[in-house]
């Protein structure tokens, strides 16, 4: 995390760069805003929660804090969900909450120039461009920038009590 | 900075020192008025006016002001106190009240009730005293005119009476003396300024007095970190005793009256304001009253009490290393040392932070006092409220939550309970009713009484009344169940509606805030003799006595006040009921069946019902068998709210962290019941083993 902080550094003399902390689920790479990001944790001692979606692997205790762990690999569909020594937790905090995402790796911080940052194309199902911020192109690679905000606080994610309900 | 930081400050200083007025004039004897308490009244009015007029809220520091004159001829014994003056006076502090509600809300105060109450203290001043309040002279004492705060061209006027003070600021930093100084400046003119952080001198020349200076500076800093003196005396007393704050030259002409030092310096510390008085005497016991309690937010009290959970945590898991490490550790005494110290030192830490969050029941019984004065007025009732047991302790969440219900409780005794002075004598009562409010540890417990002498409960009147309303009640109901009867929605014997109560609604209220609470009501009554309302609650939220159970490799934690017994259920006492529902005989008594591993989806769970273990747990007034795998142990768990971070999760009240730091879930019996039916119906019951076992098992 020290190259994060230098990078922010860095980053904040050039104002209109955006920073991304960028993971894997697969083969596919996709990145966050690296501001929500508090911290990136082992996978374990989850607890189960009966009832819930399949992607919420249930619930974890953060430094006495009870914190809910979504998978994003189960959430977007992926083969090969297995979870071992190198499975990671990001943990974000949006919306005045702390949520944990399950991915199967952090590669590193990047920097985004605004040219860099592509419009997101009307997507499928699985993942709907509502909750894109948009594509980061990187020479040969492709990120796709996550609004962690928007999905995390979607009603599909069941993350969040809807107002309707109780 | 803004001087807008410091309005949370005032107002919360404000209203601390509204309940110290109210309480003083509830005390109050009309009759023959401790000078000490009125001189309180009185310095609770001027400080709030002094700070109103600092933040610019300029209707409650005229409100105030014309109050603080009132109070003023009072305590000189101009004014003669009649109860009626001091329903007047409550009122103008009720007014003061919303004022201050409003500022707080960055509302306007009402205009209206402004001008009424104005107008009634100044009829009170001519009607009583005779001559007006309005002029700056009529003001009070000499140095209390407090010209500055007034208004400005008042200031100018009194220019003629002034003079020059030394201000001593103790360590204060940059940023806040400048602001001071900007403030001395709006006071008077300056003459000098210098020094540093430790020690910084302002002269300054003006018509203020020093008890109006810090009134204004104690919102900013501590009264400790402030020295004002008049220049003359400065001299004399630096040579003798350069440390001690000097008070100001204009005497307080009751300093001068009162010739032992003692009630004056007494009077300094409980004003927090430097009254002349005799400098070394107020100084050190100000001092001693200032630095006896800290204002602290509560977050910063859950986020310790977080902490010293964690560290309770980690100290367990090293124990369980230690003592895994076996003969290895053994011979090491000073790590088994180590290890029985760390333990002691962390649950002696963890008990002293949990009684950071435990307040006094007397900031709920303080409220009573008036509230019964209130009501009793208004129902032309003569009532003695005696209250016990102020200082029993309860977590303050608790406290905040239990005042509602309680002050419920007590109106409806006063309304129902105590009859009317009259009809008292003709019982051979005497025409004052006793109300008792009481409170009391009970084991784990505290224990709330609100007690009446008063008519009681009519058994009669009240199975009729609910026959009335359609409940299914019998004649061979208990009276503790029949009492229980008004707990039920819309249920009220009141032959009226009155202002106070018998609308009918709130008793169910009252009982479904006090089970939120984790708590239970208890009615004892008998007819002619009183009533008495008990209410039981748990010392804390924050902490719960729980039963760990195991299903599957799964922990869960049952809430021990809910489990009753625990027993091995034979196959002959299961039923099936109505194809999917089961129940379990328990001596003469059918109970419904929640097997948790079908209910939470617990794999690898035993699913023959007679090889589990059936908990009998009550939720709600219903019991219920739970069919568990094993049951595990009674410990003190933390409770940690689900809902933080994550949503309700139905069957489950919220989570705690285990001995070995994962998370294990409290159930919630009423919500699984819930649940476990809305399973069921869905059918996805429908093919669970262990039902087709007992389908299989019926017909023998």
């Amino acid at each position: 995390m020290s190259q994060a902080t230098n990078e922010a550094v860095l980053a904040a003399a050039e104002a209109e760069n955006r920073e991304f902390l960028v993971f894997s689920l697969g083969d596919e790479e996709y990145a966050i805003d690296i501001l929500k990001v508090q911290e990136i944790r082992g996978y374990e001692n989850v607890t189960r929660i009966a009832n819930a979606p399949d992607f919420i692997k249930g619930v974890t205790n953060l430094r006495g804090v009870i914190v809910p762990i979504v998978d994003l690999r189960i959430k977007f569909h992926l083969d090969n969900v297995e979870y071992g020594g190198q499975t990671v937790v990001i943990v974000v905090n949006v919306a005045d909450r702390i949520v944990g995402i399950v991915v199967d790796g952090v590669s590193d911080v990047m920097t985004l120039t605004p040219d860099q940052i592509k419009p997101a194309p009307e997507f499928g199902v699985t993942l709907s461009s509502d909750f894109l911020s948009g594509l980061g192109s990187l020479d040969d690679r492709m990120l796709v920038l996550v609004d962690i905000d928007k999905l995390l606080t979607s009603e599909e994610m069941a993350l969040v009590d809807s107002t309707s309900n109780r | 900075m803004d001087i807008a930081d410091f309005f949370d400050t005032f107002f919360e200083e404000a209203e601390e020192l509204l309940a110290d007025m109210e309480q003083h004039l509830l005390e109050l004897d009309v009759d023959d008025p401790d000078s000490e308490q009125l001189n309180a009244i009185f310095r609770a009015a001027h400080s709030i006016k002094g700070g109103a007029g600092t933040f610019g809220f300029s209707v409650l520091q005229k409100t105030t002001h014309i109050f603080e004159n009132l109070l003023d001829h009072a305590r000189k014994g101009e004014l003669t106190l009649r109860a009626d003056l001091v329903d007047t006076f409550l009122e103008a502090k009720d007014i003061m009240h919303e004022q201050l509600d409003a500022y707080r809300n960055e509302e306007e105060p009402n205009q209206e009730a402004y001008e009424r109450i104005c107008q009634t203290l100044q009829q009170i001043a001519l009607e009583e005293i005779g001559k007006t309040l309005d002029a700056p002279a009529e003001a009070p004492a000499p140095q209390k005119s407090a010209p500055a705060e007034d208004d400005k061209e008042a200031s100018a006027a009194a220019i003629s009476s002034e003079h020059t003070l030394k201000v001593v600021l103790l360590n204060v930093g940059d940023k806040d003396r400048g602001l001071l100084v900007e403030e001395l400046e709006q006071l008077g003119d300056i003459q000098s300024q210098s020094g540093d952080e430790k020690r910084y001198e302002v002269t300054l020349k003006g018509g203020v007095s020093a008890d109006d200076i810090e009134a204004v500076m104690c919102f900013i800093i501590e009264p400790e970190q402030i020295e004002i003196t008049t220049v003359a005396v400065e001299e004399a007393a630096s040579a003798a005793e350069p440390a001690t704050p000097v008070p100001s030259a204009p005497a307080e002409p009751s300093a001068s009256e009162e010739k032992p030092a003692a009630p004056v310096a007494e009077k300094a510390h409980a004003s927090k304001s430097p009254a002349s008085s005799k400098p070394g005497k107020a100084a050190p016991k100000k001092a001693a009253a200032e630095s006896s309690s800290i204002r602290v937010s509560v977050d910063k009290v859950d986020q310790i009490i977080n902490l010293v959970g964690e560290l309770i945590i980690t100290q367990s898991m090293l124990d369980q290393t230690v003592s895994d490490l076996g003969d290895q550790s053994v011979g090491n005494s000073s790590l088994q040392n180590g290890m029985s110290l760390l333990q002691r030192n962390a649950r002696d830490l963890q008990e002293a932070v949990m009684s950071i969050r435990m307040i006094p029941m007397e900031f709920v019984f303080s409220r009573f006092p008036r509230v019964v004065r209130d009501t009793a007025g208004k129902l032309g009732k003569e009532i003695e409220l005696i209250t016990e047991g102020k200082s029993t302790e309860l977590d303050k969440s608790l406290v905040e939550r239990i005042t509602d219900p309680l002050t419920h409780l007590v109106r409806n005794s006063l309304d129902h309970g105590v009859e009317m002075p009259d009809e008292r004598e003709a019982l051979g009562k005497p025409r004052t009713g006793k109300l008792v409010l009481s409170a009391r540890h009970q084991g784990g417990n505290i224990l709330i009484e609100v007690r009446d002498d008063g008519a009681g409960m009519d058994r009669e009147r009240l199975l009729a009344k609910a026959r009335e309303n359609g409940l299914n009640v019998s004649d061979t109901m208990s009276d503790e169940d029949v009492f229980q009867l008004i707990f039920a929605p819309g249920f009220s014997t009141a032959k009226e509606v009155t202002d106070v109560s018998g609308r009918g609604v709130g008793m169910d209220v009252v009982k479904r805030n006090i089970q939120g609470m984790g708590g239970r009501v208890e009615i004892q009554s008998k007819k002619g003799e009183g009533t008495n309302t008990r209410i039981v609650l748990p010392l804390t939220l924050a902490i719960l006595d729980g039963m760990s159970i195991k299903v599957g490799n799964e922990t869960f934690i049952l809430p021990l006040s809910t489990v009753l017994e625990s027993l091995q259920p034979a196959k002959g006492d299961m039923y099936a009921m109505a194809g999917d529902d089961v129940v379990l005989k328990v001596r003469d008594e059918y109970l419904p069946v929640i097997a948790i591993h079908e209910v939470l989806d617990v794999e690898n769970a035993i699913t023959d019902p007679t090889k589990s273990i059936a908990v009998i747990v009550q939720g709600e007034g219903r019991r219920y068998a739970m069919l568990v795998d094993e049951l595990i142990g009674q410990q003190q768990v933390v409770v940690k709210n689900l809902e933080d971070n994550y949503r309700k999760v139905p069957g489950v009240s919220a989570a705690t962290i285990l001995g070995d730091g994962s998370v294990a879930l409290i159930l919630d019996i009423t919500g699984l019941h819930r649940l476990s039916r809305a399973k069921k119906e869905a059918g996805k019951a429908a093919n669970q083993p262990y039902l087709s076992y007992y389908k299989e098992a019926e017909p023998s």
